[in-house]
């Protein structure tokens, strides 16, 4: 195996432990944690094809993963904004009871 | 993959599943913390030293605070010990290990990927620099433009209503 | 005499074979940071106390030693011996860790200050990012020791010291941006080399260039609240807090963070000395036979005097004041200072760029300075002294 396939791996199962907690956590703020952790595997995954791919010089995977970093960042603090505005209408952060549009 | 390398992946693996199964918010994000150091320490590793960097500052200094700040103002009465899971954690499950099992098989099917690799790239700053002010100056500007929206939407969707708003 | 240390670091790491010799080099390094600086640091808490006596016309300490010299080893002791207590409800294992996530990073951090010619421990090519970030992560063990307390009053020391030392990053972050630009490059070694040379016998600092000197001001401010020193030190209050977001910690916990904070003094003022100070440098071209490594200590010395200075003379700001002081003051004015540095670059030598930087500065501190004080004239301050 490849150090770059390895790379891959590691960032596959770093999504995979993400998503997981996205989907089965009750508590916004940990589904917002979860997709954190998703956007570090993409991030991995880019730096990982930038350092073993064929042309490092061009610092395409350096550049996008600095964009992404900010990016989340910015959805981080909009999403935590979300959640605080949810809070003080229902009084808890459980999604489960967050359901007045459901049915 | 080196030792030390590997060590950290571990770590980092092992911070992730932790953050997501804790029941106190705020070990989850002291976990969450410790995973995004390790991938910090894994971006040293590969030769990208101005991200690691960046990653640590950005995340560390802004986004745990932010995460922390969250959790501390949502957190009312200490709820009585309700399931951490949902009803349909077993489809979540499921489907992780589906995108797991899909993302693992591309990789190591891939013929691709049996390239040996390269020296170790530089990095120099300066060089990024001047990549970010000449090809990618735009999405520098419209990426500026996006932290000013998102910072102006994040202080009016949590600002306090007016009286009878 | 000025690469002493350095031959005598080649010496040892030539006595080890040759497999070992980048770690053993790496060891001695980290070994002299590790054995200079918490030396400072005790030095640097007797200086206090009788500075501050002083200023309040008292003695400091004086009776463990000859002119108390031997009070931080007394205080040693006692911080080693006291019993270590910890609050039944507190969290263990996050009270135990927060002041080693806070000691940890400025260790780190001292390693990309150039403290002579050749005597950087780490030579990277990205210093200063790496600086600010070891700063950060300093934050996050700010607040694992005032939430694992489980005290109401930890928790709003912690919150307060948090909310502040994010409001300061920006300003100090900018300020040296500045900096950065006029050396073209991150590194710090490229940083103080980029300040040698003389006008006739002016030194080449940047501190002595308009832009450089409001950047310096700037800077120093940002970094006595990045350090919670007063006038800056609401969150850790004695008249208000107890003592903030450390009340649960005793015994040697305790020196830990008062170890953490006089070290993370002592690294952005070096940050400090290698961005506008000119570094190692020294001030005239007949000096320079005084070794590198005593110039910059005699530069931090001068920078911690002032330091101690400014804590016994100024009251403590309000956290309203202090958090508008930050963003509607600072802000703007290190913007202004990043575009008058440009400006400095681009206009040719001689003294109209002095001029019209000067002014550009100057203009833009007035304007901000009316606009944060609202218009309010404050009448001039009457002193009382004891006789």
């Amino acid at each position: 195996m490849t150090p770059l396939a390895a790379y891959l791996l590691l960032s596959a199962l770093l999504f995979a432990i993400g998503l997981a907690g996205a989907l089965t956590r009750r508590n916004a703020i940990i589904v917002l944690i979860g997709i954190e952790l998703m956007l570090n595997a993409a991030n991995l995954n880019f730096i990982a094809f930038w350092r073993f791919g064929p042309n490092p010089e061009a610092l395409t995977g350096v550049v996008f993963v600095l964009f992404s970093i900010g990016v989340a960042a910015a959805e981080a603090a909009v999403g935590l904004a979300l959640i605080l505005s949810i809070y003080r209408h229902y009084r808890t952060t459980n999604l489960e009871q967050v359901d007045s549009l459901k049915g | 993959m080196t030792a030390p390398i590997a060590i950290i992946a571990v770590l980092t693996l092992a911070a992730a599943v932790t953050a997501m199964s804790l029941r106190n918010l705020v070990h989850c994000a002291l976990m969450f913390m410790a995973a995004l150091a390790g991938v910090a320490a894994l971006y040293l590793g590969l030769g990208a030293q101005f991200v690691g960097f960046a990653q640590v500052l950005i995340y560390f200094g802004a986004v745990a605070i932010l995460i922390v700040f969250a959790i501390l103002l949502t957190r009312g009465t200490e709820p009585p010990r309700e399931p951490i899971l949902s009803k349909a954690w077993i489809t979540g499950i499921a489907i992780a290990v589906v995108v797991f099992g899909v993302l693992s098989a591309m990789v190591l099917s891939s013929k691709a990927l049996t390239r040996e690799p390269g020296p170790t790239p530089q990095l120099p700053v300066h060089q990024l620099g001047a990549q970010l002010m000449t090809k990618y100056v735009l999405p520098l500007e419209v990426i500026g433009l996006l932290l000013t929206a998102a910072l102006i939407g994040a202080v009016v969707i949590a600002m306090h209503d007016e009286e009878g708003g | 005499m000025d690469q002493l240390l350095v031959t005598l670091k080649h010496w040892l790491v030539g006595l080890v074979p040759s497999q070992y010799a980048p770690f053993f080099s790496a060891l001695l390094s980290v070994g002299a940071i590790a054995v200079v600086f918490p030396a400072l640091f005790a030095l640097t808490t007797l200086l206090e106390r009788k500075g501050l006596g002083r200023i309040q016309n008292r003695y400091g300490p004086n009776r463990v030693g000859p002119y108390g010299l031997l009070q931080p080893i007394a205080d040693g002791l006692k911080a080693l011996t006291k019993e270590d207590i910890v609050p039944r409800p507190a969290d263990k294992v996050v009270h135990f860790l927060a002041p080693l996530v806070l000691v940890v990073p400025v260790f780190l951090a001292l390693a990309v200050v150039p403290m002579g010619r050749h005597m950087t421990a780490l030579d990277m090519n990205a210093g200063v990012l790496f600086f600010f970030a070891a700063g950060a992560a300093t934050e996050l063990s700010v607040f694992m020791a005032g939430w694992s307390s489980r005290n109401k009053y930890s928790l709003l020391g912690a919150m307060r010291a948090i909310a502040q030392m994010i409001s300061y990053e920006v300003p100090l972050i900018l300020a040296s941006v500045a900096a950065i630009m006029a050396a073209g490059s991150l590194s710090t070694t490229q940083i103080v080399e980029a300040q040698a040379g003389y006008w006739g016998c002016v030194p080449r600092w940047f501190v002595l260039t308009p832009w450089g000197f409001a950047g310096f001001i700037l800077f120093m401010v940002a970094a006595t609240a990045e350090s919670n020193r007063s006038p800056f030190d609401l969150p850790e209050g004695e008249s208000e807090l107890v003592a903030g977001y450390y009340t649960e910690y005793t015994g040697f916990k305790f020196a830990l963070f008062f170890l953490g904070e006089y070290l993370g003094l002592f690294a952005v003022s070096g940050l400090g000395i290698t961005l506008f100070l000119g570094g190692w440098h020294a001030p005239l071209p007949a000096l320079e036979w005084i070794p590198s490594w005593a110039w910059f200590f005699a530069k931090l010395l001068v920078l911690i005097a002032g330091f101690i200075w400014i804590r016994g003379t100024l009251p403590r700001l309000r956290i309203d004041q202090l958090m508008g002081l930050a963003w509607k003051f600072m802000l703007p004015m290190a913007l202004v200072n990043i575009g008058v540095a440009g400006l400095w670059r681009f206009m040719p030598g001689g003294w109209e760029r002095w001029i019209v930087c000067a002014l550009c500065v100057g203009a833009a501190y007035l304007l901000l300075g009316g606009l944060l004080s609202g218009g309010k004239v404050f009448a001039k301050r009457v002193y009382r002294y004891a006789d």
